[in-house]
């Protein structure tokens, strides 16, 4: 317990949400085993694992640094940055690769100006690949703001991520 | 909990599913909920209540009905069974007051029950799909669940259980086959005071959702299974190791796993016995490499997901280096039919090498998407023509892929081949876990080799070098192939790589990796040489192209 007083000391931003990762890794009992069940939730909390994030971990969890970020990126899931204010997912699952979405893709990419794994210059839109969501049967799938979308086509690809564009630009003004 | 109680449990809920008249069952697994199976039940329940149904007309979310492609689908169980495919908010209002109100079916959303699609196919993992409300752990009793685990528990000694699964010829469904009860003994007879049970649910293969859908659809006879695996084997601790990609799964597990403690049938003194049995959940993060079982046990400990050379194998030192049953979700969901049936019934079903069923997941160019389950030994023609209905109008079937990035494609020459382990390994393909792909004559096969490998080498973790430094190359060498820059040379040494990388990799990952560009090679060689740059001056002749 002093061990974690002592940790809130070192993050004085008064931020509440270290409050709710303290409950969880108190419920694991601050154990080293449980460092991939802590650092989904801090990911849930936190949207991205930043470096002192994971050194709060490793500190809470008493293990080296280093254990914690090579766990942190060696496991596609974690994000070490901050993602777009939108995601959209394509799955790349054979099922969907043999039902096109490679063609999708590739539209994607040059529409957002980005590579598949980066987020666009302004920050709206996060291009990801998945490894098969198992939703193979309404190949290809793409996960747009977590809600699936089944069938997709490249030009309704292209349209919901106009949309957003859309909704930025009014937002904006 | 006693097994009266359980007995009496199972009576009452069958008397509650008796007060009502009919039953809609909606599909809740997740290929139909992103289709729309949401507001479909939104729906329902709302036309329900207008027409004062409530009293005999009960809406249950089920598990996976199989045709997901035709999704969402829903199932209405009165007299008679009627199966609706493509339903939305509007046929489902339809078939409240059409169906269930005047006994008029709703013709033109109808699927043929008894056609091809189900009629080939023989369900033991998926009998409880499109039966039970994949949420409630009393339907699942009264559907004759836990009474296996009753029977274990009380009547049988952990020898005798080991024996039964034995007898059954019961093979690990992950994909290797190795027999389930050889497995189970091994561990029981390694002496330590502490032993633990792990089910592999980090279904990684691109393109196979099997293991989704039954954690999806019926959590419990997972459970079930590997709580008499715990019984057999003296251990006390199981952990399921899902995922993340799965939330639902995951959910439907946490529900499930809260339920049966609550019922007594797991925690401590299980059947009033002195077996005492604890299931927890290990959430995966995204690496396929997780799937081989040593690096899956690190991965439940908390470290990155590297194997390690085998042996010991994990049924000597696996988890915190006790001794541990590994199985798939999918050999699990077999024990509770296997106890509750007896040995003989399960050895009857499929091949005499491989008895049982294998669940597939059914997908790419083919007109009937979805989870199958099909007896051992069926003809691979059947699964695709028949059951699959063949691949859609106008294209014509080039290759089915099995086993993922792990396997090989087998072409229309050898489509009579029966599906069980060992003769698809003639072909150079595998069972896998039960992904099957098929291929019309518009994918390349040599783009396919590239996207397998692809796959393999940002998943390959790094611990070896023939995984590590031989899946890029190859996939560079790929690369070359399709842009059309490579010589004869360069696709003999691709050959060889291959077999080197095959011969010398730690784990299954980089063993099989270099499978998929094999087995094209052997089968669509044309493929390849065609793209070969020709060296005019030492060919002339076309044909004879590469060794």
């Amino acid at each position: 317990m002093t061990q974690q007083d002592g940790k809130k000391s070192a993050h004085p931003s008064g931020d509440n949400r270290f409050k709710l990762l303290d409950r969880a890794i108190t419920k694991h009992q601050a154990s080293g085993y449980s460092l991939i069940e802590i650092l989904h939730v801090a990911q849930g909390i936190f949207g991205f694992l930043e470096n002192d994030l994971l050194m709060y971990v490793a500190n809470a969890l008493k293990l080296p640094p280093s254990r914690v970020y090579g766990v942190a990126t060696f496991y596609h899931f974690f994000r070490l940055k901050p993602q777009g204010e939108h995601a959209f997912v394509v799955c790349s699952g054979t099922a969907c690769y043999v039902k096109g979405a490679i063609e999708i893709q590739k539209v994607l990419e040059h529409e957002c100006g980005c590579k598949f794994g980066e987020t666009t210059k302004d920050g709206s839109v996060s291009l990801i690949t998945a490894r098969c969501i198992g939703s193979c049967g309404l190949a290809p799938v793409g996960v747009l703001d977590d809600v699936v979308a089944p069938k997709l086509t490249p030009d309704e690809a292209l349209r919901r991520v106009r949309l957003w564009k859309e909704q930025k630009k009014e937002v904006a003004a | 909990m006693t097994i009266d109680e359980l007995r009496e449990l199972a009576e009452n809920e069958r008397t509650r599913q008796k007060q009502y008249i009919s039953r809609i069952l909606y599909c809740s697994s997740a290929g139909c909920l992103s289709g729309g199976s949401d507001s479909v039940k939104a729906e329902f329940k709302k036309a329900i209540e207008e027409k004062g149904l409530g009293k005999t007309c009960e809406l249950v979310g089920t598990g996976c009905l199989g045709l997901c492609g035709e999704g969402p689908l829903v199932l209405v169980q009165s007299a008679d069974m009627t199966l609706y495919q493509h339903v939305d908010a509007k046929t489902a209002r339809r078939i409240v007051e059409e169906h269930i109100v005047s006994g008029k079916k709703v013709e033109e959303c109808q699927i043929d029950v008894n056609g091809p699609f189900f009629s080939s196919q023989k369900k033991i993992v998926l009998e409880n799909m499109g039966k039970i409300n994949a949420e409630s752990i009393e339907e699942y009793i009264a559907a004759g669940g836990y009474e296996a685990l009753a029977k274990a528990v009380t009547e049988m000694k952990p020898e005798e259980l080991i024996g039964e699964i034995r007898k059954a010829g019961l093979r690990g469904r992950g994909g290797a086959g190795y027999p389930t009860g050889l497995k189970w003994d091994i561990v029981r007879k390694s002496v330590s005071e502490q032993k633990y049970v792990v089910c592999n649910a980090d279904e990684g293969d691109p393109g196979a959702f099997m293991d989704r859908s039954v954690l999806e659809g019926d959590p419990h006879r997972v459970l079930e299974g590997m709580a008499m695996a715990g019984y057999a084997v003296g251990a006390n601790q199981g952990y399921v190791y899902v995922r993340a990609e799965y939330p639902l799964a995951i959910d439907r597990l946490k529900l499930a796993i809260k339920h049966a403690e609550k019922l007594g049938l797991l925690g401590n003194r299980i059947f009033e016995s002195q077996f005492s049995f604890h299931i927890d959940i290990r959430i995966g993060a995204g690496a396929f490499v997780c799937g081989e079982e040593t690096a899956l046990l690190r991965s439940v400990m908390g470290r990155r997901g590297r194997p390690k050379p085998r042996p010991p194998y994990p049924s000597e030192k696996g988890l915190w280096d006790k001794p541990t049953v590994i199985n798939n979700v999918e050999t699990y969901a077999n024990i509770a039919p296997i106890v509750r049936n007896g040995s003989a019934w399960f050895a009857a079903i499929g091949t005499q090498k491989s008895p049982g069923t294998k669940v597939f997941a059914l997908a790419g160019k083919i007109n009937r998407t979805g989870l199958i389950e099909v007896p051992m030994g069926i003809p691979l023609r059947k699964v695709i023509f028949d059951i699959g209905g063949g691949t859609p109008e106008g294209s014509e079937f080039k290759a089915a892929q099995t086993g993922g990035p792990s396997g090989g494609c087998i072409p229309k020459e050898h489509l009579d081949i029966p599906v069980d382990y060992e003769s698809l390994q003639t072909v150079g393909s595998i069972m896998g876990s039960g992904g099957m792909i098929v291929m019309d004559s518009t994918s390349d096969m040599v783009d396919v080799a590239k996207f397998f490998m692809e796959f393999c080498m940002d998943e390959s973790c790094g611990k070896c070098i023939p995984c590590r430094v031989g899946t890029k190359h190859i996939y560079m060498m790929l690369d070359k192939v399709i842009r059309n820059e490579a010589t004869e040379e360069d696709f003999a040494l691709l050959q060889e790589l291959c077999v080197m990388v095959k011969e010398t990799s730690l784990c299954g990952l980089g063993q099989s990796a270099p499978n998929p560009v094999l087995s094209t090679i052997r089968f669509f060689k044309d493929e390849y040489t065609v793209k070969l740059k020709r060296a005019t001056e030492f060919v002339p002749d076309e044909g004879n192209g590469a060794q």
